[in-house]
């Protein structure tokens, strides 16, 4: 299939841009690693190869007509404007070729539509603009975010390999297994891709769009959303790292026991030094997208956080804007996407950051007592 | 009664008024055809200024130039302004200007309300357009407008965008009821409708595509406007609603404006392969025939722009079937165009270059619907730009090229001046090379996978998006030269003869260059 | 030979031009009314460009129709222009039910796949996750976030008011065609007194409905923003009313010009169009009171 793929390349490219044919242009679509992908790519190339077929034939003979039926060239019009059996033909030819490429087609279909006996279940949801992850069956999850510095985006800086296609926390599934994904979203459509995969699905909120993969080589796959969803649509890329099976269960183990330990933080004494340096970590990857790392904001849709009357006015009244969101803006309710530290963190820090210095703390425990109030 | 018959025929003697109220007030069918060509240029101008913000932004990896918010206001615009305000306008001009004269009738059937059906348009527009200086700035959720981004998500300026589409929905309809009464109601006498021009057959088709889904959009955006501002539910889950919901019911308009799009051209391409290859069109009953099948067809179709929003197994395979279907008319009509020129006796004219690029280009973008008709490898294409290199190649060598070609075609009719075949024939390459590298890259960059519509891209994109950019910005500047050749046209030029095309047939082609103010006060007899 | 007779084409008119003016006023002050109310801001320049524009369509649709009857009444108009209108008023009548078509098709998604699916059957059935102790019914009267959509504490059934107002609709087209058939065979009385019966009838329908919306929302808790079910009530019977409302607008200037002595016995387009389109908000109630209320 790859040698197919790369034939096909090689031809396109080598007709179009001989000169360039070297050079990293990629021109088709990539085979992908699940068996999935590798059908799709079949389609693909043979429904192709159908349209290159009929377009030499169909413009074949109009190129043969321009050539040889110019009026310049003294060619004499001939006057027959019907002919019932090539009509016919013309007709029914495609419709059975149609008919051929359908029966792949559903196949393939079908296949890509049977989620059942799943390996491992993982809930994808989308969020402006980043995925969070959840692992059914291991109760744990944590959201991926982008992870290309915001110089490189605006050209301060050298752009990296993986230029916006890189993220802090990939998704890890397993080699070989039936991956179950349970696709929705929280705030508007976003769409999950993986193109090595051929997994493409709309996260829709408030509805569960199930797909599945079984990766059959290991590696780091990367893609994008799909679907339109707002300011930072091209920023919110998709990391996946494909690992054999054990490295898999104790990646897994690994990510209990940290999610265990992350209860007990909650638990924790915090110091002033240590929410804050948590706190300006969670501010980069959270806040900064839209209130500007200086905490600057941009006025109107997001406004500064540097001296803002919500970040140094009373703690019930910042936790609850983080919380709870703000209805009818951009902001958006924390309350569920971030664990109780990571909130009492990013609170303290934007109480304390720039030249807000309000020297107060909020600690896990407040979040907890708090949350424990909302419900 | 004879008094009123009398003054009835002195009206058709006198010219145009002079003066401003002339357009402000006509009742003339050339006048509002004219109306709308000049409109719907000035959109094309318009949109087309944005898509160069598009394509500069897009030079180059990292955000140079806007940002996202404004880029994704910038696409949004452009996909309106180019549907509703540059093709659709385009060819109700040019229904206006030719249809009463290819069916022999005096105007059209209710021509006042042909009037409003225009002047409804610019104040829908400015509407629109006004949008972008508004707090929280214009629509950015993509001309498709998918809730709930723009709904609970959307810029405040949106309740403002659903009544300027309320407006374009009036007048679509309207114009739409009035072409459909011409029609039916005018022809000439003998001209019955297996006689009638195919232009005037992709028309009436049209009008009944544009009245049967114009309402359904008008429908879906008062939901739209109800879930704003009045507390319901329509495409929200947590009432009972569902956002996949609204993609159901915009699609249902929203493909068979599709062939809205492009039927027009249709039928203006089955009247200039004719004429330049001196042959009759070949297989007329059977075009005929597969106009309709496309236009029934299009109902059915619509959940294949939803392939991936999880609809069910049996949904996805009868959309895809269906889907597939379209292409055995669409077949038919390119095999007919072609054996019209086999064995004729062809010229290179302006509108004959525009015509044969259309059936070649539009062709390959028909291969590329094929394909994305495919579910499964769907999956792989869907919101990538390979979707975008698709509908570009239908809508611009297809609707664009399409009118230009008529407009070549037509003008000395319209002008009673020859345009300038080489500059003609200057816009006609230059619009083809710059088209061609600007689209066809993007079927590359949408295989090695760049989604659409988002203001950056990862490095691997770099090489194509650079020459799909400098491909739009020649294709950009050279609309200008055509604006060059049209006025120059109108000032002046090579007397054009009642015919000036040697193989052109049909009932305008009797009247003299330029056509009179009024035509066929009496109706010609047809044999 | 009817085609041969000169088809009239109107001079210049300024009604168009009005008639855009009107409806831009109308609605970009609308727009902005909720513009403005949605964010706190006045609203007084919106309401004064709101009405300013509405007047300003009214003097249009009374122009631009005067003009009409003047023209049709000093004869200008042949049988040919007579079957332009004919085909106008059809084709608009059928873009009225493409309208309500949209709608209609939003009530059978939402019952036959987005509830259902909400509630945890069918394909998409594992959405039933996200939303804990979702039933799904119809009618849905708890909705999948009660929080944000409180459901209705009970909807209306079809067997009181609603059948009331079926009868009153069906027997107006009944009264409609009798007034028609009067019409044709010269009868002037007959016409007054049946189309003045259809205009009564319209009228009460419309008060009824008045009062059904008022129980709704003062004692059901049924309201446009109880979930998904008062929003396609709503948006249905609301937008039947509007129609019901314009039909019954038609009738009455029908009435107006039957005594002011217009139309003669094979001459009375305007009176067959209102008639026509009385007839298509009778057929789409049918389709209400079966969908909405009954099923």
């Amino acid at each position: 299939m790859r040698v197919h793929a790369k034939r096909a390349g090689a031809l396109l490219g080598g007709l179009m841009f001989p000169a360039w044919s070297q050079a990293d242009w990629t021109l088709n679509m990539r085979p992908g690693v699940t068996g999935i992908s590798n059908d799709i790519f079949s389609l693909h190339m043979t429904i192709l190869w159908i349209c290159v077929a009929i377009g030499i034939v169909v413009f074949g003979v109009m190129f043969w007509s321009i050539f040889a039926h110019r009026k310049s060239q003294g060619h004499k019009a001939s006057n027959f404007h019907e002919n019932t059996v090539v009509e016919i033909l013309w007709t029914i030819i495609p419709f059975v070729i149609l008919v051929i490429m359908a029966i792949p087609a559903t196949a393939t279909l079908i296949n890509m539509y049977d989620t059942t006996e799943p390996d491992v279940n993982i809930r994808i949801t989308g969020y402006q603009w980043k995925w969070q992850y959840q692992y059914v069956d291991d109760n744990f999850g944590y959201f991926s975010n982008l992870a290309t510095p915001p110089d490189q985006i605006s050209n301060r800086e050298d752009k990296g390999e993986h230029y916006l296609l890189e993220v802090d926390n990939p998704l890890i599934v397993p080699v070989g297994k039936k991956i179950r994904f349970l696709v929705t979203s929280n705030d508007v459509i976003h769409s999950w891709w993986v193109p090595e995969f051929g997994v493409k699905k709309d996260a829709i909120p408030g509805y569960i769009n199930e797909t599945w993969a079984k990766v059959d080589e290991p590696g780091i796959y990367r893609g994008q959303c799909t679907e339109l969803c707002g300011k930072n649509h091209g920023f919110m890329p998709i990391v996946v790292k494909a690992v054999p099976q054990p490295e898999y269960a104790a990646w897994v183990s690994d990510q209990k026991a940290a999610a265990e330990k992350e209860r007990e933080l909650t638990q924790k004494d915090w110091t002033m030094e240590e929410l804050m340096a948590r706190g300006e970590k969670v501010y980069q990857t959270t806040c900064a997208a839209c209130h500007q790392p200086d905490g600057s904001g941009s006025p109107p849709a997001f406004p500064a956080l540097n001296g803002s009357p919500i970040a140094t006015g009373d703690q019930a009244g910042h936790i609850n804007v983080v919380f709870n969101g703000r209805a009818g803006t951009a902001m958006q309710a924390f309350g569920k996407q971030l664990s109780e530290v990571d909130l009492a963190a990013v609170i303290t820090y934007e109480r304390n950051a720039w030249g807000n210095k309000k020297g107060d703390m909020v600690t896990p425990k407040q979040i907890l007592d708090y949350k424990k109030k909302q419900q | 009664m004879s008094a009123v018959a009398d003054t009835h025929t002195q009206e058709h003697h006198h010219g145009p008024a002079r003066g401003f109220t002339r357009w402000l007030l006509t009742t003339n069918h050339k006048d509002i055809g004219t109306m709308y060509l000049v409109f719907s240029f000035t959109m094309f101008l318009l949109g087309g200024s944005m898509a160069m913000v598009i394509r500069a932004e897009l030079f180059q990896p990292g955000l140079q130039i806007v940002q996202p918010e404004f880029f994704n206001q910038m696409t949004t615009m452009h996909g309106l302004i180019m549907v509703f305000g540059a093709v659709m306008p385009a060819f109700v001009g040019l229904a206006n200007w030719m249809i009463p004269m290819m069916i022999g009738a005096p105007d059209m059937a209710l021509p006042r309300m042909n009037n409003w059906s225009f002047w409804l348009l610019p104040c829908a527009f400015l509407i629109l357009v006004s949008t972008l200086f508004m707090k929280g700035g214009a629509p950015n959720f993509g001309w498709t407008f998918y809730a709930p981004l723009s709904t609970t998500y959307g810029p405040p300026s949106t309740t403002f965008f659903i009544f300027a589409i309320h407006m374009m929905g009036i007048s679509s309809i309207m114009g739409a009821i009035n072409v459909i009464a011409t029609i039916l109601n005018l022809r000439a006498p003998g001209m019955t409708l297996m006689k009638m021009p195919l232009f005037v057959w992709t028309w009436l088709i049209t009008a009944f595509l544009l009245i049967a889904v114009m309402p359904v959009l008008a429908g879906v955006v008062t939901m739209m406007l109800m879930d704003i501002n009045f507390g319901t539910s329509f495409f929200d889950a947590s009432g009972g609603g569902d956002p996949v919901l609204f993609q159901h019911v915009f699609w249902f308009f929203g493909h068979p404006e599709v062939y809205i799009m492009i039927l027009p051209a249709f039928g203006a391409v089955s009247h200039i392969i004719p004429a330049f290859s001196r042959k009759p069109l070949f297989g007329y009953a059977s075009m005929v025939y597969a106009v309709g099948a496309i236009a029934l067809l299009s109902f059915v179709v619509w959940a294949h722009h939803m392939f991936t929003v999880g609809i069910p197994i049996a949904g996805q395979l009868f959309f895809m079937y269906a889907t597939m279907l379209i292409a055995v008319p669409t077949g038919v009509k390119v095999f007919n165009w072609v054996a019209t020129m086999f064995r004729g006796s062809l010229s290179f004219e302006t509108p004959m270059l525009f015509a044969v690029a259309f059936v070649i280009l539009f062709t390959i973008g028909g291969f590329s619907g094929l394909m994305l008709a495919i579910a499964p490898s769907d999956f792989q294409y869907h919101d990538t730009y390979f979707v975008v290199a698709h509908f570009h190649y239908v809508l611009v060598p297809g609707a664009i090229f399409g009118i230009f070609a008529s407009a070549y075609f037509w003008l000395p009719k319209w002008t009673g001046h020859m345009y300038d075949e080489t500059l003609g024939k200057t816009h006609f390459w230059l619009s083809f090379i710059g088209m061609n590298l600007a689209f066809f890259p993007m079927h590359f960059l949408g295989l090695a996978g760049m989604p659409r519509r988002i203001p950056d891209y990862a490095l691997q994109f770099a090489d194509f998006n650079m020459v799909s950019s400098i491909g739009a910005f020649t294709f950009g500047a050279t609309q200008l030269l055509f604006l060059f050749i049209v006025i120059k046209c109108i000032r002046g030029g090579k007397e054009a003869p009642a015919k000036p095309w040697e193989g052109a047939e049909g009932l305008e082609w009797t009247l003299p260059s330029p056509a009179p103010y009024h035509t066929f006060a009496t109706p010609p007899e047809v044999k | 030979m009817a085609t041969n007779q000169t088809y009239y084409v109107p001079e210049q008119s300024k009604w168009p031009i009005i008639a855009t003016v009107g409806l831009g006023l109308t609605l970009f002050g609308l727009a902005s009314i909720l513009v403005n109310g949605s964010q706190g801001e006045s609203t007084t320049i919106p309401w004064t460009l709101f009405f300013l524009g509405a007047l300003i369509m009214a003097y249009m649709l009374f122009g631009w129709f005067g003009n009409v009857i003047r023209e049709s009444r000093a004869g200008l108009y042949s049988p040919q222009m007579d079957r332009s209108f004919r085909w106008g008023m059809s084709w608009f009548i059928f873009s009225e039910v493409m309208f309500f078509a949209a709608f209609f098709g939003a009530l059978f998604y939402v019952r036959t796949f987005a509830v259902p699916w909400l509630g945890g059957e069918g394909d998409r059935g594992s959405s039933a996750m996200l939303w804990d102790g979702f039933q799904a019914t119809w009618p849905l009267t708890q909705n999948p976030d009660p929080s944000a959509y409180p459901g209705p504490k009970e909807v209306i059934g079809p067997w009181g008011l609603p059948l009331i107002n079926t009868i009153l609709l069906v027997s107006s087209s009944f009264t409609v065609t009798v007034a028609h058939h009067g019409l044709k065979a010269g009868n002037r009385q007959k016409v007054k007194l049946w189309l003045a019966a259809t205009i009564v009838l319209g009228l009460s329908f419309l008060t009824l409905q008045a009062f059904e919306y008022h129980h709704a929302y003062a004692e059901l808790d049924l309201t446009l923003s109880s979930g998904i079910y008062g929003s396609t009530f709503f948006m249905l019977t609301g937008f039947h009313g509007a129609h019901v409302t314009l039909g019954c607008l038609m009738l009455i200037i029908m009435l107006v010009r039957i005594f002011k002595g217009h139309f003669s016995a094979d001459n009375h387009f305007g009176f067959e169009a209102a008639s026509w389109y009385w007839h298509f908000v009778d057929v789409v109630w049918l389709g209400l009171f079966v969908f909405v209320y009954i099923l």
